[in-house]
């Protein structure tokens, strides 16, 4: 890998430089733990960690659930019974993978967020944001089938209105969402399907993983400066950096146990809190529950699917101008995706010429507005579609897109950034002097 | 004032690093051999299955000489209540005979060692009348015939079609490719004719 | 007349009060306690076989137990009770049929205990998780934060919530019930005090036997609560320690770095 200068693996022993010569395996993982890493990364830079397990911990209790569950719609919902109830330790097993999925988009969420913030999108990362934005995409398309597989009454439902999404889409759209149903309904045949995809993706969200770091270990990381590593010399580059190992790698372990704790206290106390009731009642096509709810992690654009009926006059607008082919239902979907789609657009969207959010005045409140106006679209999305609600997802919704496609590119030519630490090496020396400075008072050390 | 601490103290501070060191490496990794053992452990055989590794069938309906098969952890259990001439069949067998002469606890759970594979050692009931043997041949693991009166083999009790084993009215092997006599499972069958299989 | 004054009043009320109420989630759940409450809460042996006999005396008239097998009774930590009375409980009270002998024989303790379709009421095996008895406020999910999601309480509420009035309705009669959304239930009442003797000689009123038959339905519900509550117990408890020696071997390893000197 290319990027930031630093020291290499050297084969020293004759079996290493057989090997070496052969398969240079210990070399790219040397050269991938010892990467040079700003030394001034922040705790917000500690969710890649968190995500990495949250897979590695889905996929392993994925695997030995896989070994109890029945892809079957007369079985699937007795077989998740029985992994609750006789499998050795199975309904721990069921909990962790039931509420590590709401871990892993805690962690995404925080993660984009911070990609946000720092403006870890900017060039040269662009390529980095899109992986991550695929595996993104990948990831709830993981979530959805999986949610699928117990068949329970918010699974089959779920699954009916998700689908049906793609049967708006005009003049091919119903061929489409019958083609993956796999028939005219969601029935054994969606089951299966959905559960070979929810086996296979997770491993396809693996291969872009890798991809993902290939990616930012090119670039080398951002940092909360924005500022890039001095590359000048291996010198130069050493001020700024610190190897991943030990320095992050115990750094963000410590971060993840923490995480963990809180993790283990809902899956140990509260590990139906995130779910819903109605998937405890087992599937019933002819009867459909009160309030269908997505998972809370599709909330934010569920709420924008919903926002958009026919009474709005962009709705209005686009209907009249394409001759009533983009209804409003066909709408909402596109504004749904739009709202992912101007996420990933966001590296050709932003104009600043500065990268991190800390020295950028107006756009911290933009950006934090951005973070409120994204849970009051989570909140608009558990409600009912009536009332108020729909106006309030639809101003959320508007503030999405503004931010993105208006925002963004204006603020770049009108902000006046602060200025920012010529390296990564003085604002570290600024921060680490000041906490430093308490700590020394703080911090007496131990009687000997 | 920390500078002279540490320079004062640099052994001590050594030490108590590699204390944290390795106390925070071994806490990992009994964390992650925790984490492991729960998913090896859902492979075990889950409550289901388990529980029914025990089977009550009531016997007292057989008639003599009549054989019937009773599905235990998954597997067929033969029970046969025999008449006089099979028992007195299996009883003027000598040992030397059989190509295995000695039953072990693992063969016979019901013995408390290593005894000679006697019918008298492996028959229950009253006169030895009844005999209890997992239907499983111990060549290859085929089902043997036998269960209906018919294809009882050359020794009177079964014969497994795959390889051609010949089994006798103690479920002893006798004749063919199976190495051991026909095991026999963990039961107690009380006056009453109640039979209990597995524990 | 009156009544329909009242429940438009009512719905008026409701729509004025907050959009979130007038969806239909009217019934009101009472917040009864239970043993199995909070982090340490565990199952009460006594109450769950008090609930099982409210079971089998008279919700299995109607409602089956089907995810539910009978060998789990004699659970540690569930009713707990010996192996013989589960064997003679199953066998004097269900019958299965037997796919192999292909026909019906008395339950054994292996099997589950049997599904009711008779009057097409639900099966109860999962009933305390599959409804909420506690919402908000106003989406916010708090109340089940700090209160639980309310399964058992909703369902003693609906036991004890019945408040005596009828109607019929399109050849259905439905039984007023201020816990149960929407204030009609087709379920009549099941309950009216003594309908079981308890053999450990507690009074059998209608809310003893409701918090009693709601807490049973709890343990089929969730069997292996209290092996959970213990698992997260000693997990948060194990990872705390963890984090405390990560924390400070991260604070160690970084000192260099951040001032600059070996130690």
């Amino acid at each position: 890998m290319s990027g930031i200068p630093h020291d290499h693996y050297e084969p020293s022993t004759g079996g290493e430089k057989w090997l070496h010569k052969r398969l240079p395996i210990v070399g790219l993982l040397y050269d991938t733990i010892m990467i040079p890493t700003p030394k001034n990364l922040n705790w917000m830079w500690i969710w890649g960690i968190v995500l990495t397990f949250c897979l590695a911990l889905q996929i392993v209790t994925g695997i030995v659930l896989v070994m109890h569950y029945t892809p079957h719609v007369d079985m699937a919902f007795a077989s998740v019974e029985h992994i609750m109830r006789n499998v050795n330790g199975g309904h721990m097993l069921r909990y962790l993978h039931a509420n590590g999925a709401s871990l892993f988009f805690v962690a995404v969420y925080a993660h984009i967020f911070r990609g946000l913030y720092y403006g870890s999108y900017k060039a040269p990362r662009e390529v980095t944001w899109i992986i991550g934005m695929l595996i993104y995409l990948a990831m709830m398309a993981t979530a959805f089938m999986g949610y699928v597989l117990p068949w329970g009454q918010m699974s089959f439902w779920g699954a009916t209105v998700i689908t049906g999404l793609f049967g708006a889409i005009p003049f091919i759209g119903e061929s489409i969402q019958t083609w993956l149903l796999g028939g005219p309904a969601v029935d054994n045949a969606t089951l299966n399907r959905f559960f070979s995809l929810h086996y296979l993706l997770p491993f396809v969200i693996a291969g872009l993983v890798i991809v993902h770091i290939w990616a930012f270990h090119t670039t080398g990381n951002n940092n909360p400066t924005g500022v890039e590593v001095r590359r000048t010399s291996k010198a130069d580059a050493a001020k700024d950096t610190v190897p991943f190992w030990p320095y992050y790698v115990i750094k963000d372990l410590f971060a993840l146990a923490v995480i963990m704790i809180i993790f283990f206290a809902i899956v140990g106390f509260m590990p139906n809190y995130l779910g819903h009731p109605d998937n405890y009642i087992e599937a019933n096509p002819l009867s459909t529950p009160a309030h269908i709810v997505p998972e809370w992690y599709f909330l934010p654009f569920y709420a924008i699917l919903r926002a958009f009926d026919s009474e709005v006059w962009v709705v209005q607008i686009a209907s009249f101008v394409t001759g009533g082919i983009v209804d409003a239902k066909f709408f909402g979907v596109l504004a749904m995706f739009g709202a992912i789609a101007v996420l990933a657009l966001t590296p050709w969207l932003d104009t600043s010429s500065v990268r991190s959010g800390r020295y950028r005045p107006s756009f911290k409140w933009w950006f934090w507005l951005l973070v409120v106006d994204f849970f009051v679209l989570m909140w608009g999305g558990a409600m009912p579609a009536e009332g108020i609600y729909p106006y309030i997802s639809l101003m959320g919704a508007a503030y999405w897109f503004a931010y993105f496609l208006i925002i963004l590119p204006l603020l770049g030519v009108i902000e006046k950034p602060l200025p920012q630490p010529a390296t990564i090496d003085d604002d570290f020396k600024a921060h680490a002097a000041k906490t430093g400075g308490t700590k020394t008072v703080a911090d007496p050390t131990p009687a000997e | 004032m920390r500078q002279t601490n540490d320079e004062t103290n640099q052994l001590p501070a050594t030490e108590r690093r590699d204390f944290l060191y390795y106390a925070t490496a071994s806490t990992g990794a009994i964390a992650a051999g925790a984490a492991v053992w729960p998913l090896i452990n859902s492979m075990n055989p889950s409550a289901d299955v388990t529980a029914s590794g025990t089977v009550r069938v009531d016997l007292a309906g057989v008639e003599p000489g009549q054989r019937i098969t009773v599905k235990w952890q998954g597997r067929p259990v033969f029970a046969w209540r025999r008449s006089p001439a099979a028992i007195e069949a299996a009883r003027a067998v000598d040992l030397d005979e059989l190509p295995d002469p000695v039953d072990e606890t693992d063969e016979n759970p019901n013995l408390s060692g290593e005894e000679p594979a006697l019918d008298e050692n492996r028959a229950a009931g009253e006169d030895g009348e009844w005999l209890i043997v997992i239907g499983v041949c111990t060549h290859l693991g085929c089902i043997p015939l036998g269960q209906d009166g018919s294809a009882v083999g050359e020794f009177g009790g079964w014969f497994c079609p795959c390889h051609g084993s010949h089994y006798d009215t103690s479920g002893r092997i006798r004749k063919g490719p199976a190495p051991r006599n026909l095991d026999i499972p963990p039961y107690t069958l009380g006056e009453d004719l109640q039979l209990v299989i597995g524990t | 007349m009156f009544r329909k004054l009242a429940l438009s009043a009512a719905a008026a009320l409701a729509l004025t009060t907050g959009g979130a109420y007038a969806a239909g989630e009217g019934g009101h759940t009472e917040d009864f306690s239970f043993s199995f409450e909070g982090p340490f809460g565990t199952y009460d042996q006594a109450q769950l076989q008090r609930g099982l006999q409210v079971y089998t005396e008279v919700c299995s008239a109607c409602h089956g137990l089907k995810f539910v097998p009978l060998r789990t009774l004699s659970a540690e930590n569930g009713p707990g009770m010996p192996e013989d009375q589960v064997r003679a409980y199953a066998a004097q009270n269900y019958e299965v049929f037997d796919q192999e002998e292909d026909d019906y024989r008395a339950a054994l303790p292996t099997d589950h205990f049997p599904a009711n379709d008779t009057v097409g009421a639900p099966d109860l095996s999962l009933m305390a998780k599959a409804r909420a008895g506690f919402h908000g406020p106003y989406g916010l999910g708090l109340n089940q934060l700090f209160n639980g999601i309310g399964g058992p309480e909703h369902i003693a509420s609906i036991l004890t919530g019945y408040t005596g009035e009828q109607r019929t309705q399109a050849g259905t009669t439905l039984y007023e019930n201020h816990a149960f959304d929407g204030g009609w239930i087709s379920m009549a009442p099941p309950l009216y005090g003594d309908d079981v003797t308890y053999a450990d000689g507690t009074e059998a009123t209608i809310e003893q036997e409701s918090k009693d038959v709601a807490a049973f339905l709890m343990w089929t519900a969730e069997p292996k609560m209290m092996a959970r509550k213990q698992a997260g117990f000693a997990g948060v408890l194990f990872l705390t320690v963890l984090s405390v020696l990560l924390y400070l071997t991260n604070k160690r390893i970084w000192k260099p770095i951040k001032y600059g000197k070996k130690d």
